[in-house]
């Protein structure tokens, strides 16, 4: 059989990880491309499994309190903070007002912070190499030694207690946050200066890695990602946990839901989440950080189950408790993920782009491994 | 069809324990009906009841469309292993996928109808499931037996499970 022009090609599987700087951890993707580009692409992740969930169904409730800053070490205040959300809603627990400022501030910081390293990232991965995370950097240096000051450590803050949070903000702190609010608005415009119109970063990412709103919808899709794709969705306008109802922001939405988009969102919410700050540092009230009604020792839950959600820098962080007679320790601990359930759809965003692309594309869906494998 | 309807949970909000061949159909109707429009699948989980001898799936939805929820849905499989089955809602919601495979992995509960059921955090050739509350782990994860005779007809004596370096004589 004459098959005269027709050159045989054959697919080649390629493994990506799990010791890649590109996937941000330990994490592996089995790549199957047709010359460069991806005709199929299946994450594995487990490297970093720890069996957080079963670690703290042994534990009193409050000791998986700093086990939280170790699921998205990025973000430890954004965890405790639902995590003690979760349980204060099963325990019927009240938080003082003033706490909950405290913990709305921790949050935006914890987002500027967060969100400023991963574009920082994903422009590494464009191929600027390492230039616009030490920009980023830098910003967010200034962030966790504020945290340091507050809590005594920059990344495993175990910041938040039920019905509260550990160490009060005095005028020192609080004058040091105000310094952070009003330094960060030329940050982001000297790096949208240098970024946001870069011919090669837009070249690299626009409609790159498409994700579509239906499909966002469907498949669990939160956070940044989903709001580039054109879901309104935010937890903190829809819950309206803590104090959130109270500020005036704005939830920014994409339209392609490209990579690009994904860039875009993420300095939009860091404006609006500055816009957050400024308001919540001149408004927070006086009076104490903790609820004096709740006891530490011997803590106790009346039995049943609760899930209780925020909106965390990377998406919908939820705990999911169960609490049986005796009360002592979580009987059911379950953490949903927001990083884990985005990379639902990796495959659907890189499948005909290539392989240089899949880089991009993870790196727009800002993914910790401390999370997705807990 | 009508799912029973329970409230087990200090939350206010409708938590429907469903039977086993009725879930799909309850999903389907909680996303399509358009006073629920439970369009996202949010939260997937499993919790191994021991001393009720039931695994319970439990699902949290969420509308997008319309800003409510959480609705609850759970559903119930026998502990024991050939029977611990559901049917998987993957085909409902997609974002049940991966949290299907770690409810399966961790748990053991096979989802029928799952495009894709695979261990998703433990590796491939683990036997067990360690979420399970009767899980007893190994005392040593990184044994091997060797070919070396001494420790070699130890292990085989012992069923080559225990490790013998984790063997403690308790004098009496």
């Amino acid at each position: 059989m004459s098959t005269a022009g027709v050159i045989e090609t054959q697919t080649l599987e390629v493994s990506i990880g799990p010791q890649h700087p590109s996937t941000h951890g330990v994490f592996r993707m089995n790549v199957t491309l047709d010359g460069e580009v991806v005709v199929k692409l299946k994450p594995v992740m487990g490297y970093l499994h720890r069996n957080h969930e079963q670690l703290a169904e042994k534990m009193p409730w409050i000791a998986s309190m700093p086990y939280t800053d170790r699921l998205d070490y990025f973000c430890s205040m954004s965890n405790n903070w639902a995590y003690a959300l979760a349980v204060e809603k099963l325990a019927g627990i009240t938080v003082p007002e003033r706490a909950e400022y405290i913990r709305v501030i921790m949050a935006e910081l914890t987002r500027l912070q967060n969100h400023a390293s991963a574009i920082g990232f994903l422009l590494s991965d464009c191929g600027a190499w390492f230039t616009p995370v030490l920009y980023a950097f830098r910003e967010r240096e200034r962030i966790l030694d504020f945290f340091e000051a507050v809590s005594g450590s920059r990344m495993m803050c175990n910041y938040c207690r039920f019905g509260g949070v550990r160490v009060d903000l005095n005028e020192q702190t609080l004058a040091m946050a105000r310094g952070i609010v009003e330094r960060f608005p030329p940050f982001l415009d000297e790096f949208e200066k240098l970024m946001t119109e870069n011919e090669v970063l837009m070249a690299r990412t626009q409609r790159v890695g498409i994700l579509p709103k239906a499909l966002a919808i469907d498949a669990s899709i939160s956070g940044p990602m989903a709001r580039a794709s054109g879901v309104e969705y935010d937890i903190r306008k829809v819950d309206k946990y803590g104090v959130y109802d109270r500020f005036d922001f704005l939830v920014p939405v994409g339209e392609t839901g490209d990579v690009y988009d994904r860039y875009m969102i993420r300095i939009l919410e860091m404006r609006q989440a500055v816009k957050i700050l400024q308001q919540a540092l001149r408004d927070i009230p006086a009076g104490p950080c903790q609820n004096p009604a709740v006891k530490f020792r011997n803590f106790k839950i009346p039995a049943g189950d609760g899930y209780g959600r925020i909106e965390s820098p990377k998406g919908e962080l939820g705990f999911y408790l169960v609490a049986d007679a005796t009360g002592k320790n979580p009987y059911r601990y379950h953490v949903r993920p927001p990083s884990f359930i985005n990379l639902t759809v990796l495959e659907d965003m890189c499948l005909g782009h290539k392989v240089a692309d899949v880089v991009v594309i993870l790196g727009s869906v800002d993914i910790v491994l401390g999370e997705v494998d807990r | 069809m009508t799912p029973s309807f329970e409230q087990t949970s200090p939350d206010a909000k409708p938590v429907f324990l469903v039977e086993r061949d009725e879930a799909v159909a309850v999903a389907r109707k909680l996303k399509n009906d358009p006073r629920w429009q439970m369009d996202f699948c949010s939260c997937v989980t499993a919790v191994d009841y021991l001393k009720e001898d039931y695994i319970e799936v439990v699902y949290h939805l969420y509308s997008v469309a319309l800003k409510h929820g959480p609705v609850v849905l759970k559903i119930r499989a026998p502990r024991d292993l050939a029977q611990c089955e559901v049917p998987s809602l993957t085909p409902v919601w997609r974002g049940c996928e991966f949290q299907e495979r770690e409810a399966y992995d961790l748990f053991g509960v096979r989802f029928t109808g799952h495009p894709d059921l695979r261990r998703i955090l433990m590796w491939d050739e683990f036997k067990d499931h360690p979420l399970r509350k009767d899980y007893i782990p190994p005392q040593d994860y990184e044994w091997e037996p060797t070919p070396h005779g001494e420790v070699l007809t130890r292990a085989k004596a012992q069923g080559g499970t225990i490790p013998p370096s984790a063997v403690v004589e308790v004098k009496k």
